[in-house]
Formats: structure tokens, C-alpha cells, sequence
């Protein structure tokens, strides 16, 4: 089927069958590699991306789904070269080693902050807690999320 | 090449369903999507995410709620009026997967995959629930108790959607109470799960609902338990009894998760918890002519 979907502000076409997972089209047709595998269950957040400003896990959404929507990726979050402040805080305190769960927690952490700009550290955590790190221990990434919390109010 | 459908009614939803009952209905896709992701290319998909008829939450005469059955986990959490009125409910949904799965996975779907563990399952079975069923042959409402017919298994026909949820009005002031024993707090498979909502008049339980999760093959109605405890004084005494009907109403499974004996000793004490939670609710739930009297 035909798919238009509007990723990062830009409408983007394919021809494609409807049922594959959004997760791959994004990397192999889209050519967008920032949006990562990791357990392809739903359990760990990698493949994150927001879908008309929700926040969704990319391998368990049928790429049809998404046909007229709009898709934020993690190409779509620095402005040019200029980092966002979740991704700058992210550098900043060490919320990023290997680098596999750092694209979900970043959009995951921009749509928890909008949703809940005054959101307490614990239910920061709680909002992100389907985003899994096997490198940071986590309390890196709330630092930094947090910082860009405050970052933000001030 | 596999067929992808969006139907935009309905009315079109049911015909594409009865044309092609090969294929399989896909709302959110926390549940088909992982376990069709090692399979060959489907033959086909009906989209009901593309039905907005089937999502959303409306009132209904007599204090109740209709839920579309595509509406999603966080409009659920969203809604001043479930969360109120129908607390069980959103106690119940807050704890299902995290914000990624909250976004997407649906009542509807947690209905129709009807896994023992499913989280809402109990709520919805102490709330009394009716489903809305339809298809090009007709609508019908069932209870949610009778919909349930054993492990997985339910009373849908392989044309049929589930296109509703109806809540019938609660008691005001009732205690609603949800808790599940699980490993971890989001994202696990619970090993028990209870669900209950009581409410108390002139110092006696005026009402009961119990539902527990997890420990059959599917979920369970503590209808001998209700019935026990119904017209007596909430306290430790009623809490006594109401642990020795559980213990002689109910043989929970024995798999890895969890030993039935363990099970069993949960359900007794979440049972006797909600007895004396209803004991904490006296003096804020007296019928009309008991709080004139004490004025
Ligand atoms: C990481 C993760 C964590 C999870 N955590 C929990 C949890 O804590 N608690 C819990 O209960 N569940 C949990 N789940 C399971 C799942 O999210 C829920 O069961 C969810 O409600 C499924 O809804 P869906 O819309 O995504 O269903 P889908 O995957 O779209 O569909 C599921 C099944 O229902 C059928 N179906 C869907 N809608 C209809 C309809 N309207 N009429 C007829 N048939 C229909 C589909 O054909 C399919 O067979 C989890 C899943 C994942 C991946
Ligand atoms: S790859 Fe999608 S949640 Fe893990
Ligand atoms: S940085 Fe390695 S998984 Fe998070």
C-alpha cells in the first residue's frame, strides 16, 4: 500500500505492505538508523518514537498505521547541530554509554517532560520506566532529564 | 502480498471482518505483534485503530459508561469520570506495561486476547461489565462474566468485534479496592491480581463484588464469598469468614510463577484486606435516611 506519513516535519512516501513493522521501515526504507532494536517485544523502549506527540514503541506498530499521521524520530529532536537539552543533559552527566537505549530515553524523556513539566524525579521515572539501560544504572539519565527540567523552568 | 485494511466505519469494519475471516483484527498491537513477529507474512490485517467510532468514552443514562473498545490505556487513565466513578478501573489500568504500552494497547484488546493474567479482566468482572458484540448479522450485549467460557477462550463468533464496554453505575461512595502481587511493578506478569468494590449501609456491608485474576484459567467471580459476607458488620470477625469461603471456594493453579498454595494464602488475606478496608469506609458511606438520623 501506499503510506504518506509526515516524519520530523518533512511528508515522506512509500510503497510498502501495511502490516510490516514501523520499526523497519523507518531504518530500511527511510534510511533512519537513529530508531534501534532491542528485544522487538515491546519490553524495552529502543525503538521509541513519538507518534503524533504520543509516545510508542516503533516495532509494535504496523507501518499502515501510521499512514496520514506524524512521526517524531530521534533525527527529528536536535534543531541542525544544535543538541536538545534532554540530549545536551544526556551527554553532559554520562546518561549515554553504548548508546542503544540513548534515542528512546531522549524521546521518551521530551515527551514525559511536556506531559508532565513539573513531574517529581519519581514520577520521571515512573513515566520512563519502559525504557530499558543496561549500562547507566538510570540514576545518570534522571539526573539529566531532571536538569533539563530545570533547564526549562528557568 | 498480504492484504492491509482500514476501514473508516463501522458498518465497513464488520463487512471486511465477514469477507475475510482469514485475517486477523489489529488494534494497539501490544499483544498480536509480538506474537506474530516470528511468523510468516500474514494473510491479511483489519485495521480498527482506523474506526473512530470504536474509540472514546461517553456517559450513559443511569450513571454509566460506554468505552470503546479501541480506546486506549492512557485515555482511559485520562478520564476524570473513570477515575472517580469507576476507580477500580483506573487503578487497574495504571499498572498495565509502561507509558510506550499505555499509549497503544487497548481495553478491547486485553478483552479479546483474555490471558489469565490480563489486568483489567477483574475490574471489569467486579464492575459487572457488558460487552457490546457486533456483526453483519446483528449487535448483542453479554455480561463480561458470561463472555469468559474458559482458558483463552471466550464467547465471540470469528465474525464478531468487540465494539463497547458498558459500566453500569457503582454504589456511591463505594470502596474500591485493586491489588496485584506481582515481581515487579510495571511490565510484569502479575501472579494475582484482586479486584473489588464494596459499599457499607447502617454499619453492614450493603454490597460486594470480588474478582481475582490469576488464580484459574481465567478470571473468577468470588460469588460464595459475596454472598458470605453480604449483611454483615465489616471487621476482623467477617474478614475470618470470609478467608475460610476463599480457602473452600477456590483451587488455584500450581505453575512455575507461583505455587497454588501460596496462591491460595494471597487471595485469603487480599480478600480479608478489602473486608476491613470496607470497615474503614463506615461513617463515610451511610444510605440517606441513616445520615439524617445522625445530624
Ligand atoms: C511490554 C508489554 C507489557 C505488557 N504489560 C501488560 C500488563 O501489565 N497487563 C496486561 O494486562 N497486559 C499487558 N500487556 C499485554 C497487552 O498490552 C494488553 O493485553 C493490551 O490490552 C492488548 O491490546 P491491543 O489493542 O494492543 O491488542 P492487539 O495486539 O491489537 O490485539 C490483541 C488480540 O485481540 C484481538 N482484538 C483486538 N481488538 C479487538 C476487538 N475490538 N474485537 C475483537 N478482537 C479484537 C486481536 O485480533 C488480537 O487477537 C503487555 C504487553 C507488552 C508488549
Ligand atoms: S525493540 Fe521495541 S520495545 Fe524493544
Ligand atoms: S547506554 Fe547502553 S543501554 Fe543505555
Amino acid at each position: 500500500m501506499k503510506i504518506e506519513v509526515t516524519i520530523n516535519g518533512e511528508k515522506r512516501q512509500v510503497e510498502t505492505a501495511g502490516h510490516r513493522r514501523l520499526l523497519d521501515v523507518l531504518r530500511d526504507e527511510f534510511a533512519l538508523f537513529g530508531t534501534k532494536e532491542g528485544c522487538g517485544e515491546g519490553e524495552c523502549g529502543a525503538c521509541t518514537v513519538l507518534l503524533e506527540g504520543e509516545v510508542v514503541n516503533s516495532c509494535l506498530i504496523a507501518v499502515g498505521q501510521v499512514n496520514g499521521k506524524s512521526l517524531t524520530t530521534i533525527e527529528g529532536m536536535a534543531d541542525g547541530q544544535t543538541l536538545h537539552v534532554i540530549q545536551q543533559a544526556l551527554i553532559d552527566f554520562g546518561g549515554a554509554q553504548c548508546g542503544i537505549c540513548t534515542p528512546g530515553v531522549a524521546l521518551c524523556a521530551k515527551w514525559a517532560l511536556e506531559k508532565e513539566p513539573n513531574a517529581s524525579k519519581e514520577r520521571l521515572r515512573e513515566l520512563m520506566s519502559g525504557n530499558i539501560c543496561r549500562c547507566t544504572g538510570y540514576q545518570a539519565i534522571v539526573d539529566a532529564v531532571v536538569s533539563a527540567q530545570e533547564g526549562a523552568d528557568s | 502480498m498480504s492484504d492491509f485494511l482500514q476501514p473508516r466505519s463501522l458498518a465497513q469494519a464488520l463487512e471486511e471482518r465477514a469477507a475475510h475471516l482469514e485475517y486477523q483484527l489489529l488494534a494497539g498491537g501490544t499483544d498480536l505483534l509480538v506474537a506474530s513477529k516470528d511468523r510468516l507474512p500474514l494473510l491479511g490485517m483489519i485495521d480498527l485503530m482506523s474506526v473512530s467510532e470504536l474509540s472514546g468514552i461517553e456517559e450513559v443514562a443511569g450513571g454509566g459508561l460506554r468505552i470503546g473498545a479501541t480506546t486506549s490505556y492512557s485515555k482511559i487513565l485520562d478520564s476524570e469520570a473513570i477515575a472517580t466513578r469507576f476507580a477500580l478501573l483506573h487503578k487497574a489500568c495504571r499498572e498495565i506495561g509502561a507509558a510506550q504500552i499505555q499509549a497503544r494497547g487497548t481495553l478491547g484488546g486485553n478483552i479479546a486476547t483474555s490471558s489469565p493474567v490480563g489486568d483489567s479482566l477483574p475490574a471489569l468482572m467486579a464492575l459487572d461489565a457488558q460487552l457490546e458484540l457486533a456483526s453483519t448479522r446483528g449487535k448483542r450485549t453479554v455480561p463480561y462474566r458470561e463472555f469468559l467460557r474458559g482458558y483463552r477462550k471466550v464467547d465471540m463468533a470469528e465474525d464478531e468485534l468487540i465494539v463497547a464496554i458498558l459500566l453500569p453505575a457503582q454504589p456511591e461512595g463505594a470502596f474500591h479496592y485493586w491489588r496485584k502481587v506481582g515481581t515487579r511493578r510495571a511490565q510484569s506478569i502479575s501472579k494475582l491480581m484482586i479486584a473489588a468494590v464494596g459499599s457499607v449501609q447502617d454499619g453492614k456491608i450493603a454490597s460486594a463484588k470480588i474478582s481475582l485474576g490469576a488464580v484459574a484459567d481465567r478470571t473468577i467471580r468470588l460469588y460464595e464469598v459475596e454472598k458470605a459476607i453480604v449483611g454483615q458488620k465489616p471487621g476482623p470477625e467477617t474478614a475470618a469468614i470470609a478467608k475460610e469461603v476463599v480457602r473452600a471456594s477456590i483451587t488455584p493453579i500450581d505453575d512455575l510463577r507461583s505455587n497454588a498454595e501460596y496462591r491460595l494464602s494471597t487471595a485469603e488475606n487480599l480478600v480479608a484486606r478489602f473486608v476491613l478496608g470496607l470497615a474503614s469506609t463506615v461513617g463515610t458511606t451511610q444510605s440517606p435516611s441513616s445520615a439524617k438520623k445522625n445530624k
